[in-house]
């Protein structure tokens, strides 16, 4: 399938959603009916203190040189930040990536099942310059580090 | 929506590496049509679950601000090389896909 013709696809797809989202929009469909556990709350508060204690219920965070936060220096692009998050400790139970200078300042949870390794990877945006900070979540008790992304384009734009 | 996910599962040393890439607007809803300056409806993987034996190793949850055609890597322990895994998303506005992937 060429890229073009998958754009089309794509563009019908997203016409079809956007009738749900009138749908939602007109409150017959809210999401949380259709995904009762995402936490709304937590995500679309703007500072990360409020949002991890709609997560966890609690904010207190200590800085640890166990976690390590690999993410570039400069972000040419802040559509796309690569971020990766891992710790030398034991059971650890979530991990948060957070960018505190985005509209939202919580990006994403990873809740670690059984057997799970503590290290989570992926790619974010990021509105402006600012602190990647990750969160580890550890019998409740949260511990963090952070690391400054320059972003020279900003990747939420409007 | 069929075939969304690309999925990559690598066992080394008793610790399975798995790679993954999913294609999706990921819209915040905070941004606007740059013709008709109306609003792009928010439109964005919430969870992402990945499941082994019947067991969920990882749930990820995701706001808008994962990147479009979201990357998402994680390691877990305790399973072998052949065993299945089934990767899962869904989205807010219900849409959703799955991939089951053979561990190498």
């Amino acid at each position: 399938m060429s890229a073009d013709s998958k754009r089309r696809l794509f563009l019908k797809g997203s016409m079809a959603v956007g009738t749900l989202s009138v749908a939602a929009g007109a409150g017959l469909l809210s999401p949380r009916d259709v995904l009762a556990a995402w936490p709304e709350a937590a995500f679309e508060t703007k500072e990360l203190s409020a949002a991890l204690n709609e997560l966890w219920g609690g904010s207190d965070l200590e800085e640890s040189a166990e976690i390590e936060v690999k993410a570039p220096d400069i972000a040419e692009n802040g559509a796309v930040v690569p971020v990766t998050v891992s710790t030398s400790m034991d059971g650890v139970e979530s991990i948060a990536i957070a960018a505190p200078n985005n509209p939202s300042a919580l990006v994403a949870d990873f809740k670690l099942g059984e057997g799970a390794l503590p290290y989570a990877s992926t790619r974010i945006k990021m509105g402006e310059t600012g602190d990647v900070v990750a969160v580890v979540n550890k019998g409740g008790k949260l511990y963090s580090a952070r690391k400054q992304v320059k972003v020279t384009i900003g990747g939420c734009g409007g | 929506m069929a075939k969304s996910i690309k999925i990559r599962a690598k066992v080394k040393d008793g610790v399975t590496e798995v790679k993954s890439l999913m294609t999706h607007p990921m819209e915040t809803g905070a941004r606007k049509d740059s013709k008709t300056g109306e609003k792009i409806p928010a439109h964005f993987i919430q969870e992402v679950t990945c499941e082994v034996g019947g067991k969920t190793v990882m749930t990820a949850l995701w706001s808008g601000g994962v990147s479009k055609n979201p990357y998402l890597s994680f390691k877990f322990k305790g399973a072998d090389k052949g065993d299945q895994l089934t990767l899962k998303w869904v989205d807010n506005q219900g849409g959703s896909d799955s991939v089951e992937a053979a561990i190498s």
